[in-house]
């Protein structure tokens, strides 16, 4: 048994510390041990270096005004070597230990099951192999959705994309992050090892509801995922207006309520067939313009909702997910 | 007979012209400076009311995280921005170099004025220009992008406001670049004959590394934002994927230029140090080549870490790998630095007046900020602590620790030569002891908070998510320091407008030229033509007097250091 192995027996702490949160993925006792290894050696130099100071300063304070003190050196090259030399030591090893770390945790095993995490302003969507999804966000204070689902105990690798602005996805109990970046993939991995539930944030900066992209994630046994799996796989048989109510709610509702209170942008419930003010003059709510909306949301603004930026759904939405919507919207006028 | 060198009704640099004029077109580098002191200050104070909206927002039960509206996240998105972006370009970067360097640097070569005096001139006038137009910007706009200007948020997503602030960071960024020109043509051409590179003062090579930063870096960041204009104003795709951009590729020129500007804001912060911790120790500083060496050094690699901004924004892993080992190579040389300045109090003779205050207080502020950052260079643990609040109280605790506390203590420790008149009394020290304090309890507990996960820019955090007692220590910290740097302000300004003590030639016992000037200077700065140049840090040089309340030339011929000051008009 190495240094290294008792030293990481001793700073597993499953339950939450000071520092962290539980240790909830197979990866974090590394981490952790490489932050407390930091941790300590730093606080060494710092008790150091403060004490020094302040034993210095008492010990040589001025008894005298202007007092000059007798001569003593003022150059030492094997001190000056000495003290480049130690502590570029212990870097060289704080290097290796995040290297290592960071190798293992960006390449994941071949056998992870894989989950797609959409970001967009502001909220997650998470796609599962069998065409189940979920989504979440908050809203007044509560969250929304059901977040993401992880069986305990198997490799899980999340690939991540971003439809609008740059989004971070950050689990704190797994130690997992990474940048979402429009036009490109990127992903991460982690192997859950206690069940329970853990919050997800959005870690850059996104505009205005950024404070509010979070969600959960929710560990369960491999059983229980299986049978949650079924459960939110869509029905083939649903109408399109039940269709269209499970999009809305996973891509549309951080923005759009549909009980009349405004959030980000306009109530679409009771606007079907009604006529709207816009910039510039008025328009007739009608599937037309319920698609040009998704597709150019910049074409026709509702009047006082001049400053709000709405995304464009041009490449994200089929032609048959736009009508479903429509259909949606139109039921709730009924 | 004892000199007379308390001078304020004497003509000097002040009173010798009148009117706004005389101040406003001035190429004395003496009265630029000060005019760059009052304006950083005022841009501070600025700065700071944001800083404290930030905070009473994020004090537990000032907003509820339930009803909160999007009008208000949005209030708190624009107050982070206004705070980061006025203190980084109008605030930081100028401060030491603009307004210290340009009062102290001439005078320390016993020089007349800086190189290009029009130029200076010019370097002021850009800045105020910038500087109205990002104010301007930050109050009229709707401005949320925070201080980096990510795109394709800031090109795509936002309001119109990122194309005029991204135009004055542009014509800020002239300034910066003309003053580093400047400060480095100065220090090249015009140091007298005597004073080789190896007796120049600490302060100066300092400033010699800054300016070749801001000469190199600077333009970087003008070409990105050049390159966000037009992209946001005429749709070419250069950062967003839908124009068939890249958002990574911005990061990069942005850190590019943004990570060896931390630099700019840090290293005349350790100039003044050396010069601290050399004066009241009364000791000639320990180590002065590896000092001046390090200082270059890390200039240098200043330019080869930035992708540790970078280790989980998409770039390729291998990337990261590499950026990691080198940002190691930036800690040896500031790890020296704080060896080199302990060393120099060991057998000295302390005081412990302001600016030694100051300075000892940094070496713990310095200590916290570097220490932490071995974790964000360390790849494992900055994928933890990416973008949280573990990264802010990291770079507050380097960029307010170390730059702004340099500040403040170079204001104190000039005082004297700028006003005449010296600030030293307990108020100035209960100050400082209170900002010391008041700093700690704000940023200790955002480290804690990070480490838990708790992200950065959030415009409220749910109670649930447990970070409430770390924000309510932070927030309490932020009024204690908010008393403290008022008190620090207060005693300056007290001795401005009331008759303070007044200021001998030599107050602390320096030995760098400006010293040999009297306090204020005259115009062209000294009296006896040229000063005589010796070691700067050769203590035995200087001699205190009683009678002066302060330090004089020590004559060879005479025993009582008073006699010293008039022997070479006697002779």
């Amino acid at each position: 048994m190495n240094m290294y192995t008792i030293l990481s027996m001793m700073l597993q702490h499953q339950k939450e510390d000071f520092f962290f949160p539980s240790q909830a993925s197979a990866n974090a006792a590394t981490v952790d041990f490489i932050f407390y290894f930091i941790f300590y050696v730093s606080l060494f130099a710092f008790i150091t270096i403060v004490s020094a100071t302040a034993i210095f300063a008492w010990r040589y304070r001025r008894s005298k005004v202007g007092m000059t003190p007798e001569d003593s050196p003022h150059h030492s090259t094997i001190i000056e070597i000495v003290w480049s030399i130690i502590p570029s030591i212990f870097m060289v090893v704080m290097f290796w230990y995040g290297f290592e770390d960071f190798t293992e945790r960006r390449a994941s095993p071949a056998d992870s099951y894989e989950i797609h995490a959409k970001a967009s302003k502001w909220q997650w969507e998470f796609e599962y192999p069998n065409g189940a999804s979920s989504f979440g966000f908050i809203d007044a204070g509560e969250y929304q959705g059901k977040g993401l689902f992880v069986p305990l105990g198997k490799n899980v690798r999340i690939r991540l994309e971003s439809s609008d602005v740059l989004h971070s996805f950050s689990i704190p109990n797994f130690r997992v992050k990474m940048d979402v970046v429009p036009g490109r993939y990127t992903d991460v991995w982690f192997n859950a090892i206690e069940m329970g539930d853990f919050p997800i944030f959005c870690t850059e900066y996104c505009g205005t509801k950024h404070s509010r992209m979070l969600s959960k994630v929710h560990v369960v046994s491999e059983e229980d995922f299986a049978v949650w799996l079924k459960e939110n796989q869509e029905d083939p048989n649903a109408s399109p207006a039940d269709k269209g109510k499970r999009l809305f709610s996973a891509k549309c509702t951080a923005c759009h309520a549909v009980d009349g209170s405004i959030k980000i942008g306009p109530a679409l419930n009771g606007k079907y067939g009604t006529i709207e003010n816009i910039v510039g003059g008025t328009v007739t709510v009608d599937d037309n313009y319920i698609r040009r909306s998704m597709l150019d949301p910049k074409a026709d603004i509702v009047v006082g909702f001049e400053n709000v930026q709405m995304t464009s759904f041009a490449g994200q939405l089929s032609d048959d997910e736009i009508s479903n919507i429509t259909a949606y919207l139109k039921s709730l006028t009924e | 007979m004892a000199p007379t060198t308390n001078t304020l009704d004497r003509t000097n640099y002040l009173n010798a012209t009148k009117g706004f004029m005389s101040w406003f077109w001035t190429i004395d580098h003496k009265r630029l400076g000060l005019m760059y002191l009052w304006s950083v200050i005022a841009c501070f104070i600025m700065g700071g009311f944001f800083a404290m909206k930030i905070r009473l927002n994020l004090m537990p039960g000032a907003v509820d995280f339930a009803t909160q509206t999007a009008e208000q996240m949005n209030a708190y998105n624009n107050a982070f921005t206004v705070h980061g972006a006025v203190m980084v370009f109008l605030v930081i970067i100028p401060s030491i170099p603009a307004a210290l360097g340009n009062f102290v640097l001439p005078m320390m070569l016993g020089a007349k004025d800086v190189a290009f005096p029009r130029l200076n001139r010019f370097s002021y006038h850009l800045w105020i220009i910038g500087a109205l137009l990002f104010v301007a910007t930050l109050l009229i706009g709707n401005l949320d992008t925070g201080w980096t200007f990510y795109p394709p948020y800031s090109t795509g997503h936002t309001d119109p406001s990122v194309i005029t602030a991204v135009l004055a960071a542009f014509i800020l960024g002239f300034s910066s670049i003309f003053t580093g020109l400047n400060f480095i043509v100065t220090i090249h051409k015009m140091r007298p004959p005597q004073m080789t590179w190896f007796k120049m003062p600490l302060f100066l090579w300092a400033i010699y590394a800054t300016a070749i930063i801001q000469v190199l870096a600077t333009p970087v960041i003008g070409i990105s934002l050049l390159l966000i204009l037009v992209e946001k104003t005429m749709q070419i795709g250069i950062f967003t994927p839908e124009l068939g951009g890249d958002p990574v590729f911005f990061q990069h020129l942005f850190w590019f230029y943004s990570h060896p500007a931390v630099y700019i804001m840090v290293l005349p912060g350790m100039g003044i140090m050396s010069e601290l911790f050399a004066t009241f120790s009364r000791k000639p500083i320990f180590g002065y080549k590896s000092i001046a060496m390090s200082s270059i050094a890390i200039a240098i690699f200043s330019f080869i870490v930035w992708g540790h901004h970078m280790f989980i924004s998409g770039q390729s892993d291998l990337m990261s790998v590499i950026f990691s080992a080198l940002t190691f190579s930036v800690a040896v040389p500031s790890a020296i630095k704080v060896f080199n300045w302990i060393s120099t109090m060991y057998k000295g003779s302390i005081s412990f007046s302001v600016p030694m205050l100051y300075g000892m207080s940094i070496i713990w502020l310095f200590g916290i900020g570097g220490l932490t950052g071995l974790f964000l260079a360390t790849l494992g643990t900055d994928v933890v602590f990416h973008d949280t609040y573990f990264v802010v109280a990291h770079f507050h605790y380097v960029m307010v620790g170390s730059a702004l506390f340099g500040f403040i203590g170079g204001i104190y420790y000039w005082w004297p030569k700028m006003y005449g008149k010296v600030v030293d009394g307990p108020l100035a020290k209960v100050g400082c002891l209170l900002s010391f304090l008041g700093f700690n309890l704000t940023f200790l507990p955002q480290f804690v908070g990070g480490s838990k996960g708790m992200p950065r820019r959030y415009a409220a955090y749910g109670s649930e998510q447990g970070f409430d007692d770390w924000n309510y220590w932070s927030t309490m910290g932020a009024m204690v320091l908010l008393v403290g740097l008022s008190i620090a302000l207060f005693a300056l300004l007290r001795s401005f407008f009331v008759k303070g003590t007044l200021s001998p030639a030599n107050p602390w016992g320096g030995v760098t030229l400006e010293w040999q000037s009297p306090s204020p200077p005259p115009e062209h700065n000294f009296e006896i033509d040229p000063p005589t140049v010796g070691d700067p840090y050769d203590m035995s040089l200087v001699k205190y007097c009683g009678e002066v309340e302060g330090f004089l030339p020590v004559n060879p011929r005479a025993d009582d250091p008073c006699v010293a000051y008039i022997e070479p008009e006697e002779a």
